[in-house]
């Protein structure tokens, strides 16, 4: 057989064994939060019990990444909410009924697939023992009774975010007719604070945890102020087609979760420390009925093989995006101490990008290059320029004046100059303003993280998200270790780089 | 032979050189010299064209200095500023050859040249291959000198070169520099504001004062015979042994 007989009967085999023997892809995404996480791994769970293969793209940020993810075909579904979707997308209150959301979510190539039973709408919540001494049941009964002394010297306190939502506090305040000034106060804080007896109404979600651990009871919301928050899944309107038994097993999970049972499945990874898919694979087991082996986890070869795969994607997007700074940073820099009109210029837009949250840069430039390494290396390249390029401007400035012209004077051309005088002697605050970019991107790469470009941010986010220091560490040492590292390379660098003449000089 | 051609410059509308005319004789040394501000830098800066006058011209052994041809003729000049000029990065060496690996010299006729000229200041083999910041004030200065001469410029300019030294080196480098410029028959400009230098390097001493070049001739001409007053002060102000003001009066 000849060699190339060999290469067409493999191909040949490949075509025929594709497509019986691959699974079908299926991406799935989910927001940056414990229950967004929890519902993503039973997408995923139940992709694999339907015989699909399942790459879950976790908590890949808002509600803006995650949705237009879905809409460019980065991924096949996630759990949206239907409040969300009819203020944040659509922008019409009345889309949030199934029909109007249906037709509007085709309109943009997807598909609104099954609800899963559970509504997470926002809540006021008290102590069970003072509500039921007042004998307070719903919101309404605050405002009938609210000339009682003791209903009107309840102390509300809110989130941030409660508090300046058009659907949190202002609507049920218009609502109801409440009176009261609410302060504003860190959600964690708040439920220490009504441990303690300080404040006695806050906000939750209706799902949080919080109201079995510090024994809170939600008020009920009987004038119907707060907006539906009903989950449901959304598909890309091609993925019944691509891959029918996972779209099937997806309607399957239709009313599978109630609001009681998603509580106690955020609080199983929030409150007892499980695993968002053991928690998974656990309900789909005892409320579904399939058994869905979970993806085997052992431990420290586990560990080692994360961080290895982590400092990889971290140093890409580090070194990557350093690398196209220094390319543009530093003729921009000539061109700024070479033009100062110029140069105010260049600085001064350097210096507004270094203000642009990097959360921002990222709203903008997922819809333009998509998930993953690319708009997180963009956000970094920004970042990087301002000091790249101030220290090559300012290198340049400090260059005497009588140094200047001897290398006028002693005939060497313009690009000469620059190349064999100049540049050298400036060497020392360029690579400084090189290594303090590396340095800061160390840190400000966790924003992979958020957007699937994976790295040491992943580690850390979810560390925050559930308050677990070690998983935080996971991230955060490596991180520390590797700009330490960095440092000591851009050290060895200068040394090696910068003219010892400079370095004797510098002293 | 350098041609000066009714050169003048302002500054932000200040007069620095009122429109002059200058030649300097091939082979010969001619200081300029006046108190600050006189405009004697300012000359011998555009002169290698570092400064572009307002108005008239330079010429060097007839080829007018323009922004075309400076590049060209600056390689035929060898211009020496106080302290050397020496760039910090590179070795003595490197600063002396720098021009001449750029211009493509074979590197064995580089290696010799720098010993050459090595011998010639008078600079010990090892300070060639220390960063200047290593070396002495003399010894940088002799590098810059080097440096100017590294390939053999017939016209060499000088900017208040021996200002920074102290007396005993300067003594020492202005008996080099003087046998040099001689042996080598360099057409040399130097700027000064040192009486007794100017008298000892100057075949022609060129005074200056407020723009405009007040006399001309040797030390022997400007100590006994000055043009104006402003000559007798400037020369005074130099105490010169066995001068008093009742002198010239």
């Amino acid at each position: 057989m000849t060699r190339r007989a060999t290469i067409w009967g493999l191909v040949a085999a490949a075509c025929l064994a594709g497509p019986a023997g691959a699974a079908e892809r299926v991406v799935i995404g989910s927001k940056g939060f414990t229950e967004g996480i929890i519902l993503g791994e039973i997408l995923a769970a139940t992709v694999r019990h339907a015989g699909g293969e399942p790459v879950h793209r976790k908590a890949l940020g808002g509600t803006q990444i995650v949705f237009q993810a879905l809409e460019r075909g980065e991924i096949d579904c996630y759990v949206e909410y239907t409040g969300t979707l009819a203020a944040e997308i659509l922008r019409d209150d009345a889309a949030a009924a199934p029909e109007q959301l249906g037709a509007a979510l085709a309109a943009r190539g997807i598909a609104a697939g099954a609800e899963l039973g559970f509504d997470n709408t926002y809540g006021l919540a008290m102590k069970r023992a003072l509500a039921e001494r007042l004998g307070i049941r719903t919101i309404g009964d605050l405002v009938a009774r609210a000339d009682e002394p003791a209903i009107a010297a309840l102390e509300f306190a809110f989130s941030d975010e409660f508090v300046r939502r058009a659907d949190g506090w202002p609507a049920v305040r218009a609502a109801y007719g409440l009176r009261q000034t609410p302060r504003v106060v860190d959600h964690a804080l708040a439920y220490k604070g009504i441990d303690a007896g300080s404040i006695q109404v806050t906000d939750l979600y209706a799902t949080d945890p919080e109201p079995r651990l510090h024994d809170l009871v939600l008020l009920e919301d009987d004038r119907r102020a707060f907006r539906e928050y009903r989950a449901l899944i959304l598909t890309r309107a091609d993925l019944h087609e691509r891959a029918p038994a996972v779209a099937a097993a997806l309607a399957e999970l239709a009313g599978t979760i109630d609001g009681p049972t998603m509580a106690g499945m955020n609080a199983a990874v929030r409150v007892d420390k499980q695993g968002e898919a053991e928690v998974a694979t656990a309900f789909l087991r005892e409320r579904v009925g399939w058994d869905v082996a979970p993806v085997a986890a052992d431990g420290f070869r586990r560990l080692v093989h994360d961080i290895l795969r982590a400092t990889g994607q971290h140093l890409l997007l580090v070194l990557v995006s350093l690398a196209a700074a220094v390319v543009v940073g530093v003729p921009a820099g000539i061109l700024a101490e070479r033009h100062p009109a110029a140069g105010r210029w260049i600085l001064g837009a350097a210096g507004i990008i270094q203000t642009i949250p990097s959360m921002a840069v990222l709203v903008f430039m997922v819809p333009l290059l998509g998930l993953g390494w690319r708009p997180a290396a963009l956000a970094l390249f920004l970042y990087s320029l301002l000091p790249i390029v101030r220290g090559t401007a300012t290198g340049l400035a400090s260059i005497p004046g009588h140094l200047r012209e001897a290398a006028l004077a002693l005939g060497l051309t313009p690009w000469e100059r620059l190349r064999l005088v100049e540049l050298p002697m400036a060497s020392r605050s360029i690579l400084a303003g090189i290594k303090t970019a590396a340095v800061i991107n160390v840190g400000t790469a966790t924003i992979g993280g958020l957007i699937g470009a994976g790295g040491y941010g992943e580690a850390i986010l979810s560390g925050i998200r559930l308050a677990d220091a070690a998983r935080l560490m996971e991230g955060a040492i490596p991180a520390a270790l590797l700009a330490i590292g960095l440092e000591r390379g851009f050290d060895r660098l200068e040394r090696w780089l910068v003219p010892a003449g400079l370095r004797t000089a510098g002293r | 032979m350098i041609v000066v051609s009714d050169v003048s410059k302002s500054f932000a509308g200040q007069r620095v050189l009122a429109p002059t005319n200058l030649e300097v004789p091939r082979g010969r040394t001619t200081v300029l010299i006046g108190p600050s501000g006189c405009g004697k830098s300012t000359l011998l800066r555009i002169i290698v064209g570092l400064i572009t006058p307002d108005s008239g011209g330079v010429t060097i052994d007839g080829a007018p200095m323009t922004a075309a041809t400076a590049l060209e003729l600056r390689r035929r000049i060898g211009y020496v500023i106080q302290d050397g000029g020496l760039f910090p990065h590179l070795s003595g060496r490197d600063n002396v050859t720098l021009l001449a690996r750029r211009l493509g010299r074979d590197p064995d006729w580089i290696r010799r040249r720098v010993e050459e000229l090595a011998d010639l200041v008078r600079l010990p083999q090892a300070a060639l291959d220390r960063p200047p910041a290593a070396l002495s004030g003399g010894q940088r200065q002799r590098l810059g000198i080097m440096r100017a001469l590294a390939l053999d410029p017939p016209v060499v300019l000088l900017d208040e070169p021996l200002g920074a030294l102290d007396p005993l080196v300067r003594y020492d480098l202005q008996e080099d520099l003087r046998r040099i410029f001689r042996e080598l028959a360099k057409t040399v400009v130097l700027v000064t504001h040192d009486m007794g230098e100017a008298g000892f390097f100057g075949d022609e001493i060129v005074l200056l004062g407020g723009g405009t070049i007040v006399q001309r001739g040797t030390l022997d001409a400007l100590i006994h015979s000055p043009a104006d007053d402003s000559v007798r002060r400037f020369i005074l102000a130099h105490r010169l042994p066995g001068m008093t003001a009742g002198d010239h009066r």
